[in-house]
């Protein structure tokens, strides 16, 4: 076998056992089903809703599940599914794009900071610290108050809050990798510092930062609802289940089930990331293998 | 262990600094002038020059914030627009309500998260594993803001055993005061119970395997000796400095159980700010809660090298 063909080989070959790994564990597969039934959800929302989110009926005001509407209607007589299918739309959206913010922020950064090491590492890390201090949610709150309230605005304030994860998980792994022999041999050779971080340092990176993005989504979600819970994410009258739970709290007496619904989908899809980066941890970490 | 101390606050000066950076920095998120939303709905020219002037925003960004750095570091935080009051007096206030809250989390987390933490990797493997495994998954799936909602319907509205809101302080009456902070002091704890079942649970499955667990059994002490004479005991180390980490996920995770339940601590103070447009108060509780959690760290680090033999030696 020659060089060029373990090159193309064997990534492709830790991808199929990776994924049969993953396969074997029953958490982290039912975690995948129920993200992907929200996904098809959020994307298919106006095909699958029965009533318009926004369109309200006086004549129908706080009604308990009926055949009708399964899950309710709420204080101005919107549909609860209705609104809770397409909310999806906004958690999901928050998640992943927040995540991805962070991402594309944080992995550069970090591996900047892990190559150049010195002064650049050391300030880098002491502004991480510095934000890591600050409490996530607050910090969030915070950058959101001052950004102004709206999803989009939610979104850059979970990502920015949520890089220096990024920063320090991805330094941690280029420290380690750096000092390894396949490294020290490119370099021996002669490969720009560039050309060893993207073909040699990133590829080792990206097990950890896929663990890592999919629990974050996960954190994502909960920071996107408590920050539409608070008014400051998705401004109504679009849905968003954190606003649905903030409108519910006011009428908790005297219609239980607004509170119920976006709740329990909140969990569900959480406690699915959860499970599915538990599952990607435990099939990625080569000790497995 | 004098160098080791002095070593560790040195380190944490920059940080700090950096926190103040960050917290500054905040301001110029705001969007197009920032005496203009300052001003908020004032749009009276005088008002905003005398913005301008106070805040000093014709000066270069690093004047402004030295100007700034220098009144923190004289314990000046700003004023409330709102309300016409130091920021210091306000976050002097409100800090104890927090701080009681926090602590009756920390309690809750602790009495629930250590002992389901030993019995599950006590008997790994069991359905008493899966089970604790199970909840406490569902403890770090579950928003903070949703259990409040549901156990004020089931314990305020149906069963009508617990006030659903408000807040009485020690002093007036003890009793009600903890009626008051029973519900949101077990909301706020149960996802740091999560965390600290796990942890403990991790901790404990790797001091059960260790040589000297193995010779305390050989040498035949009975089983609940050799877990918590032996074994506990060096797995609850990390357990503690995991506490003083989870100081940041508690001030979050207040600012909405307060909101949920009235409380008028802390995390109330900064929803109210945001919403008034406060920035000074809003500023001012994130420095606060940044150097906090700072200053935990530096005591845990600390407590964790004296009751470390092993990093004294």
């Amino acid at each position: 076998m020659n060089a060029a063909v373990v090159d193309t080989e064997e990534p492709a070959f830790e991808r199929r056992s990776a994924w049969r790994r993953l396969m074997r564990r029953r958490g982290a597969m039912v975690g995948l089903i129920v993200v992907v039934i929200f996904l098809v959800l959020a994307i298919f929302a106006p095909w699958i809703a029965p009533y318009d989110p926004i369109a309200t009926n006086f004549l129908k005001v706080r009604k308990p599940p009926s055949i009708d509407h399964w899950m309710g209607t709420d204080e101005i007589g919107r549909d609860v599914m209705s609104r809770l299918i397409f909310g999806a739309r906004a958690s999901l959206q928050a998640g992943v794009i927040s995540v991805l913010i962070a991402v594309a922020l944080g992995v550069p950064l970090g591996l900047l900071s892990g190559y150049a090491k010195g002064w650049v590492d050391s300030l880098m890390m002491r502004i991480v610290d510095a934000l890591l201090a600050c409490p996530f949610l607050i910090l969030a709150i915070a950058m959101a108050a001052f950004l102004g309230p709206s999803l989009t605005n939610a979104m850059i304030a979970i990502g920015l809050t949520t890089m220096p994860i990024f920063i320090r998980l991805v330094r941690g792994q280029v420290l380690a990798v750096t000092v390894e022999d396949y490294v020290e041999a490119a370099r021996a050779l002669g490969n720009p510092h560039l050309r060893i971080a993207v073909r040699h340092v990133l590829p080792n990176i990206v097990a950890p930062v896929l663990v890592q993005s999919t629990l974050t989504i996960a954190a994502a979600i909960i920071a996107e609802s408590a920050l539409s819970f608070l008014g400051l994410g998705q401004q109504p009258p679009a849905p968003s289940w954190g606003s649905m739970l903030n409108v519910a709290r006011q009428f908790i007496g005297q219609a239980p089930w607004m509170s119920w619904w976006p709740g329990l989908a909140i969990v569900a899809v959480v406690l699915a990331f959860n499970l599915l980066g538990d599952g990607l941890r435990d099939a990625l970490d080569p000790k497995e293998s | 262990m004098l160098t080791y101390v002095i070593r560790r606050v040195l380190i944490s000066i920059p940080t700090i600094i950096f926190i103040s950076i960050v917290v500054f920095g905040l301001q110029l998120l705001l969007p197009g002038d920032p005496a203009l939303a300052l001003a908020g709905e004032e749009r009276d020219p005088q008002v905003i020059a005398e913005l301008r002037r106070m805040y000093h925003l014709d000066e270069p960004i690093w004047r402004q914030y030295l100007i700034w750095i220098g009144k923190v570091l004289q314990g000046d935080l700003g004023e409330s627009i709102r309300l016409k009051v130091s920021v210091g007096e306000l976050v002097a206030a409100k800090l104890p309500v927090t701080i009681e809250l926090a602590a009756m989390a920390m309690l809750i987390a602790i009495l629930i998260g250590v002992p389901a933490g030993i019995v599950s990797a006590v008997r790994k493997e069991t359905l008493i594993d899966y089970g604790a495994n199970a909840i406490g998954l569902a403890g770090l799936s579950i928003p903070n803001f949703w259990l409040g909602i549901m156990m004020i319907l089931l314990f305020s509205v149906h069963l009508g055993w617990l006030p659903a809101s408000g807040f009485v302080r020690p002093s007036e009456s003890l009793s009600q005061n903890l009626a008051t902070l029973i519900m949101p002091a077990f909301v706020l704890g149960t996802g740091i119970a999560a965390i600290f079942m796990r942890h403990t649970r991790s901790a404990m499955l790797a001091v059960l395997r260790s040589d000297y667990v193995r010779t305390a059994r050989a040498k035949g002490l009975r089983e609940p000796r050799v877990v918590y004479r032996h074994a506990l005991r060096n797995a609850i180390i990390p357990v503690v400095t995991l506490g003083a980490i989870q100081f940041g996920e508690l001030m979050g995770g207040a600012v909405l159980t307060e909101q949920i339940f009235s409380i008028p601590g802390f995390g109330k103070l900064v929803v109210d700010a945001v919403f008034n447009r406060d920035y000074a108060v809003v500023q001012g509780v994130v420095l606060c809660t940044g150097t906090g959690f700072i200053f935990l760290n530096l005591c845990a680090d600390l407590i964790y090298f004296l009751v470390n033999p092993r990093m004294r030696g």
